[in-house]
């Protein structure tokens, strides 16, 4: 049995094993004496946790539009970041004449499911586009060819809304309803937090039971199978495929109103670090695995908000939120590295390469 | 296009190159490391020569021979009715461009007072967009390095474009007078790039703003201790380190001294981290959005409820007021503090031409920089009877590094004082930096406090 | 497949509705307006109406072309539909823009944009306009596309050339005004030469072209001697000798030509002053990149999104080394150069080793996300005793040859030179060899080549290093010469900009590159407001290419036969003939059913 050991484990595979456990060992070591050193107080832990929550809700919405598509096509729609940026872009101009005409605040729940509307409907206006004319073209070409497309997909959407927008930011108004929080002990909630996290959960439930419960939802699962077979069965390839792209926009329009609540100034770029980190949850979950981009989100928002502090603050590393993002990535890294299929496991049949 | 169109384009490129390499190689473009020579060579002739004269109106001797340059880099000839070029090196583009666009119009409308020509000459106003960032800034200084026409150029934007275009300009014989670059290594003595005469500018520098922020800080505000944070840029970056060096000197101590990404959107890591040190007062000379979400999450972050918050002049801007909310209340910036009759007759200028308020802060600077440049041109060029202008370019750079006491927008500017570590030859501004603070749905904020002359 | 030819007018109804989005679009991202300023042809039109204009005329003509019908009324009529249709959305883009302040949305929604929609007149008489013009593009469109090939083609041709000089008006200008001599004592001939270009100088000035743009009637005679020229160009038959026996059968055309060439490479920057020098090095600069990332990308088939990550390492290594501000090393810029080799393809193999086994899609966000570490760990406050975080390090040594210091853009040039020669020959060599087929049979099928014996892990670790390598003596010689080196730099969009120009200029090909930089690295320094939608412009042409020309401007053959295998099966390797033309169409993949 060791000699088939040796056969297949290569030098290659313990230099990268190699890299994975010295990151592992960083990260525990860090988080020891991060939280030996007590310098944080529970509250402080609860209060980053929590915003980590809210944050992963978000990552969540976003992560449906990555983990449906690649499902469906086996590939990374690049742009779908823009797809998210688009919707909370356009909607804010609405946000802004609803709040100087004062029914923002004397009508916070219509005008909420307004604003969330009109982003789920541009976001999905931009996916379906997306598919229409930049992807469905290329279904058969070689993989390098509709990866590319989508890059410059992404930059061209990017700098359309830069154009049409201009390249400054616009502000969220918050309505006073949402402006406060709420105390229960050590635990402190934002109000706009509770939205999040609560939209987000009822946005994952919907989703989750068009995917599971409806008949677009089989089809869509059957087609995310083997597109040939589910063609011959008689479903539109064509239209289901349209409509995961429409389903993947409209969360992501959602996320953005969500994210909005939470952080409320977007810029034309606002869209692309956002993306790469549901896209990373959505890896960590399993990829073609709707409960498992949920997961996988969660995560992601709980140790972007808790891991500077907690794993590099002990190691003595000065201004450890300057590299938040770099431990975005070190995690997909990671995970690629030691389980690449995700938490939950893929849903896919075995992809070629 | 198909190849025969592409074959005949490229043939007549390869043409003019053949034909241009064809040429003696006394082309003036391409000397850069030797003085350039003057624009036009005019004829000489044998009749004894006297020195320049200053005014050439009313010849009450034979008239005077032509004007012979003895200036040691070189003189700009501008024969009758040709223009007076004077360029601008300025961030025109991209997500800095309010930056150079207010400046750019600043020196509009001192165009417009001094009626649009220098000396019965024409003033020729374009140039270049410097991108603020080095390599934008070495193609754009290039491109006007290789224009021998120009005299002066009002720029850079930025320090990181100043540091490697200034030196190309200064070897092409110009006089670069900047209105926003603070970094104190451009001029401070002994500096590698430190190019005065050739450079001057009316900004303030960071050694000030910074240290009289810590100023304020201790002895106004009596705080014993602060944070900073900074974003990444060149800018925000020296100025927190200046504040932070005269903080700990006055006898302040500094709890933590953060950074945080300029695009970032949530802050809680970087604020918790600062609030574990709990300081009095937390500085973060940094821009918008991100400087708006500090202001807002501070107060949400438990222990920097009643910290006080203060920017610098990146958060002087109408943004702020809507990016940070009702939370903007109490939230102290820095910047220069400019006041008087002649401001607000020119604010009035800006309004009326460009249909909006100043978008940035430095137009009264770039003003002040182009009107020294026009007062030095004054004074040193030479007008032969005829009209033409000469304009020696050493005795410029002297005269621009020489101004002393001209009344401008921004106070009374000294361009060769040293006042330790404030301000140094090339450095011409002293004007005061007041201390703002913002009321919540106001704007501008409301000055509170001036560091006085 | 299209059971029933669609209807004329459905068709150039389509054409309309999307040809006129696309216009309003342009319009209202702001392109229009910034281009609105140059003048193509003085006093008729600018840059900014070409701009809207040409998608209703390009929608209109391939809404043309796919019309079965024979009858050229209806032909001419469904164009001019089109062409309606196309312009009334701008119309009603005007018209909305009166009524409400569009701007407080569309920040571009200016008033420069109305005045160049209506074409500088009135409301009333300014739509009408708009509306005729509209009209008149679809008919000209439809007109154009009856003609016969031949015509057809020349006009084309013709006006996109018109276009073209207008549009460099003042590049032009200042490379013939640089012909002309000054000084005084000269021989004879050069003083005769001189005045003639003199002439030529302030003929092309003055009556050529106008203060912005071309002159109407220059507009017209060059219209016409270049649409003729192509025309009776193209009735000469080919022979079969010219083609590609040019490089066979006649050895010394070719050396001639050659060494023409080199001739004008290396005597370009003497001759086009320094600012030329400037551009010529950033394409250079981009090169030498573009030269390293197709070996990754266009010959292994690994996309690699990060690629500014090792251009940072090869930088700041020479920083680290060479600058006296750090205070740890003081070497020269040659000393430190093999280091900085070193460093670089340490860290392709440091990249190469944990996405050894991802697949493609992974392998890109991971590379993304490497070349994202290496920038914020340069300007981390972490790293700042080492790298000089936000500050960069500056007082780079620069090269030193004998006692001259290279430093300045002319003499840069050469050094660039001298790199991109060796690394091109060295990628050329690679690409016929060994390893080169190694990477190609990776990039087509992994399993299959895996079972040919062909080890995956040196092969992708060594397409990896090499590729680290280019990019990091790139990143060596742009720190020598901004003397300097500062974290911004060193983002994603530089990645952007090296993968883009290598997948326009053809991916795998290396002529292709240097075409790619060319375009992508020029254009935007030589049209400046081009530089503003410049990324826009590159999302644009890669979906465009991808879907109609994915193996580049200058196709590395193997890729363009792979890329349309259709066509190798019904013409072999044939250069485009009349034939291919009329089925170009059928032949682009466009059916969804294959999906």
């Amino acid at each position: 049995m060791l000699r088939t050991w040796r056969q297949r484990i290569e030098l290659t595979d313990i230099l990268v094993w190699g890299i994975g456990i010295s990151i592992g060992v960083v990260v525990i070591v860090g988080t020891i004496a991060t939280l030996k050193s007590g310098k944080y107080s529970t509250a402080t832990w609860l209060d980053l946790g929590i915003k980590g929550l809210a944050l992963g809700g978000v990552y969540a919405l976003i992560a449906m539009g990555y983990t449906l598509v690649y499902g469906i096509l086996r590939m990374i729609n690049f742009a779908h970041s823009e797809v998210f940026m688009s919707g909370p872009f356009t909607a804010v101009f609405l946000a802004n004449a609803l709040a100087r005409s004062g029914f923002l605040n004397k009508q916070p729940v219509v005008s909420l499911i307004l604003l969330l509307a009109l982003s789920m409907g541009v976001s999905m206006t931009i996916a379906l586009l997306l598919e229409r004319i930049a992807y469905r073209p290329l279904r058969a070409a070689p993989r390098l060819v509709p990866l590319i497309t989508a890059i410059g997909a992404s930059f061209f959407l990017q700098y359309t809304f830069r154009g049409l927008y201009g390249s400054g930011f616009q502000t969220y108004p918050i309505p006073t309803i949402l402006q406060g929080n709420i105390t229960f002990g050590q635990i402190r909630l934002f109000n706009t937090q509770i939205v999040a996290i609560l939209g987000a959960l009822a946005m994952m439930l919907i989703l989750y039971g068009i995917v599971q419960w409806t008949k677009i939802g089989k089809a869509m699962r059957a087609v995310s199978e083997d597109k040939e077979v589910a063609a011959l069965m008689g479903i539109d390839v064509d239209r289901i495929i349209a409509v995961t792209f429409a389903l993947g926009g409209a969360s992501a329009g959602a996320a953005g109103i969500l994210y909005a609540l939470l952080f409320p100034v977007v810029n034309f770029f606002m869209g692309f670090i956002p993306g790469i980190k549901a896209f990373t949850a959505a890896v960590l979950g399993g990829i073609g695995n709707v409960a498992g981009a949920f997961l996988g989100a969660i995560i992601i928002g709980l140790i972007e908000s808790v891991g500077p502090l907690l794993f590099l603050d002990g190691l003595g590393v000065p201004t450890p939120s300057q590299l938040k993002d770099a431990i975005a990535f070190t995690i997909l890294v990671f995970i690629l590295i030691f389980r690449p299929t995700g938490i939950l496991g893929e849903r896919l049949a075995q992809a070629k390469a | 296009m198909s190849k025969k169109a592409f074959a005949l384009l490229s043939l007549l490129v390869a043409a003019s190159m053949i034909l241009a390499a064809c040429q003696p190689a006394a082309t003036p473009t391409a000397e850069e490391t030797a003085p350039p020579p003057p624009e036009e060579t005019e004829v000489m002739t044998e009749e004894p020569t006297e020195p320049p004269v200053e005014e050439t109106l009313m010849p009450t001797e034979p008239p005077p021979a032509a004007f012979e340059c003895t200036d040691e880099i070189g003189c700009v000839d501008i024969a009758p009715g040709e223009p007076v070029h004077i360029a601008y090196l300025l961030v025109v583009a991209g997500p800095n461009e309010s930056l150079g666009v207010d400046s750019r119009n600043g020196i509009e409308i001192a165009i417009e007072d001094v009626g649009g020509e220098i000396l019965g000459h024409p003033i020729q106003f374009d140039g270049e967009d410097g991108g603020c960032g080095a390599e934008t800034g070495q193609a754009a200084g290039t491109k006007l390095s290789a224009d021998p026409s120009i005299v002066a150029v009002v720029g850079t934007s930025c320090s990181s474009e100043a540091r490697v275009a200034v030196p190309l300009m200064a070897d092409a014989g110009f006089v670069v007078v900047s209105p926003s670059n603070t970094a104190p290594d451009l001029t401070a003595p002994g500096s590698e790039n430190n190019y005065v005469p050739a450079y001057a500018r009316t900004a303030h520098n960071d050694n000030l703003q910074g240290r009289i922020a810590a100023e304020y800080a201790f002895n106004e505000l009596g705080v014993t201790t602060a944070a900073t944070i900074h974003d990444g840029s060149l800018y925000a970056d020296q100025l927190q380190q200046v504040f932070a060096a005269r903080f700990q000197e006055l006898g302040g101590t500094i709890t933590a001294q953060e950074a945080v990404d300029p695009n970032q959107t949530d802050m809680s890591a970087v604020l918790t981290s600062i609030a574990a040190g709990t300081p009095e007062l937390i500085y973060f000379p940094i821009f918008l959005p991100a400087g708006g979400f500090i202001v807002r999450q501070a107060k949400q972050t438990p222990g920097l409820e009643e910290t006080i918050l203060m920017g610098a002049d990146g958060l002087f801007s109408p943004d702020v007021t809507e990016a940070a909310g009702d939370d903007v209340e109490g939230f102290k910036v820095s910047s220069p503090a400019i006041a008087g009759d002649a401001y607000a007759a020119f604010l009035e200028k800006y309004k009326a031409k460009f249909g909006t308020d100043p978008i940035s802060i430095f137009h009264a600077h770039a003003y002040d920089a182009f009107m020294i440049i026009v007062n030095a041109i004054e004074s040193v060029a030479v007008q032969d009877e005829d009209g033409t202008l000469h304009i020696p370019r050493q005795a410029l750079r002297d005269a621009v590094t020489n101004t002393t006491g001209y009344q401008g927008l921004i106070g009374s500017l000294t361009c060769n004082e040293t006042i330790e570590p404030i301000k140094y030859p090339g450095d011409c501004s002293a004007s005061g930096i007041g201390v703002y603070e913002y009321h919540a749905g106001e704007y501008p904020p409301e000055l509170i406090w001036t560091s006085g002359e | 497949m299209k059971t029933k030819p669609p209807s004329p007018w459905k068709q150039a109804i389509q054409a309309g509705l999307i040809g006129g989005a696309i216009a309003v679009l342009l319009s209202l991202v702001g392109m229009v307006a910034a281009f609105g300023e140059r003048f193509i042809v003085s006093g008729w039109f600018t840059m900014g109406q070409v701009l809207f204009l040409a998608p209703i005329l390009l929608l209109s003509y391939r809404g043309v072309r796919r019309i079965v019908e024979r009858s050229s009324w209806i032909i001419l009529l469904s164009g001019m539909l089109s062409g309606l249709i196309g312009s009334a959305f701008l119309a009603a883009l005007f018209l909305i823009g009166q009524l409400i302040n569009l701007r407080a949305m569309f920040v571009n929604a200016s008033p420069q944009l109305y005045e160049l929609l209506t074409f500088g007149k009135d409301v009333i008489p300014g739509i009408l306009t708009l509306l005729v013009v509209g009209m008149a593009m679809g008919g000209f469109a439809a007109g154009v596309s009856i003609l016969p090939t031949r015509l057809r083609s020349a006009i084309i041709q013709a006006l996109l050339l018109v276009v073209l000089v207008g549009l460099l008006r003042d590049l032009i200008s200042t490379v013939i005004a640089q012909w002309v001599v000054k000084g005084k004592v000269f021989p004879a001939w050069v003083q005769w030469a001189n005045s003639v270009i003199l002439f030529l100088s302030d003929f092309t000035k003055r009556q050529v072209f106008a203060a912005s743009g071309l002159r109407p009637q220059s507009a017209i005679v060059l219209f016409a001697l270049i649409g003729g020229w192509m025309y009776w160009g193209a009735t000469k038959p080919r022979p079969a000798a010219q083609s590609g026996a040019l490089n066979k059968r006649q050895p010394y055309k070719r050396i001639l030509m050659f060494s023409g060439v080199v001739i004008i490479i290396l005597l370009l920057p003497l001759v086009l002053g320094i600012f030329f020098a400037e551009i010529l090095d950033n394409v250079g600069l981009y090169i030498l990149m573009g030269l390293g990332l197709n070996i990754v990308v266009g010959f292994a088939g690994l996309l690699d999104l990060g690629y500014v990550a090792f251009y940072a390492i090869g930088a700041y290594t020479m920083g680290v080394l060479t600058s006296p501000e750090l205070g740890f090393y003081n070497m020269s810029y040659w000393q430190a150069l093999p280091i900085a080799m070193v460093a670089s393809i340490l860290a392709g193999l440091l990249l190469g080793l944990p996405v050894l086994k991802m697949r493609g899609d992974y392998l890109a966000i991971v590379t993304l996300g490497f070349g994202e570490i290496v920038r914020l760990l340069a300007l981390s406050d972490w790293l700042r005793p080492w790298l000089g975080g936000t500050q960069g390090i500056q007082r780079i040594a620069q090269p030193r040859i004998g006692g001259m210091v290279l430093n300045t853009q002319q003499e840069l040039y050469y050094l660039f030179l001298v790199g991109i020669a060796i690394v091109a020959f060295i990628a050329w060599r690679l690409k016929d060899s060994r390893v080169g087929r190694a990477w190609m049979a990776l990039r087509e099928d992994e399993d299959v080549a895996k079972a040919m014996g062909i080890n995956h892990v040196t092969t992708k670790l060594l397409a990896f290093a090499t590729g680290a390598l280019f990019s990091g003596i790139a990143g060596t010689i742009f720190a020598a010469k901004l003397q300097s080196v500062y974290p911004h730099s060193m983002n994603f969009l530089v990645s952007i900009n090296v993968l883009s120009l290598i997948i326009i200029g053809g991916m795998g090909s290396i002529p292709g590159v240097f075409v790619g930089a060319l375009a992508l690295v020029a254009a935007p320094d030589l049209l400046r407001e081009f530089a503003e939608y410049r990324y826009l412009a590159y999302g644009a042409v890669l979906v465009a290419m991808m879907l109609t020309r994915p193996e580049g401007l200058w196709p590395e053959e193997r890729r363009r036969l792979e890329l349309h295998e259709e066509k190798e099966l019904l013409f072999a390797k044939e250069p485009a003939g009349p034939i291919e033309e009329e089925f170009k169409e059928e032949l682009t993949p466009t059916s969804s059913a294959s999906g």
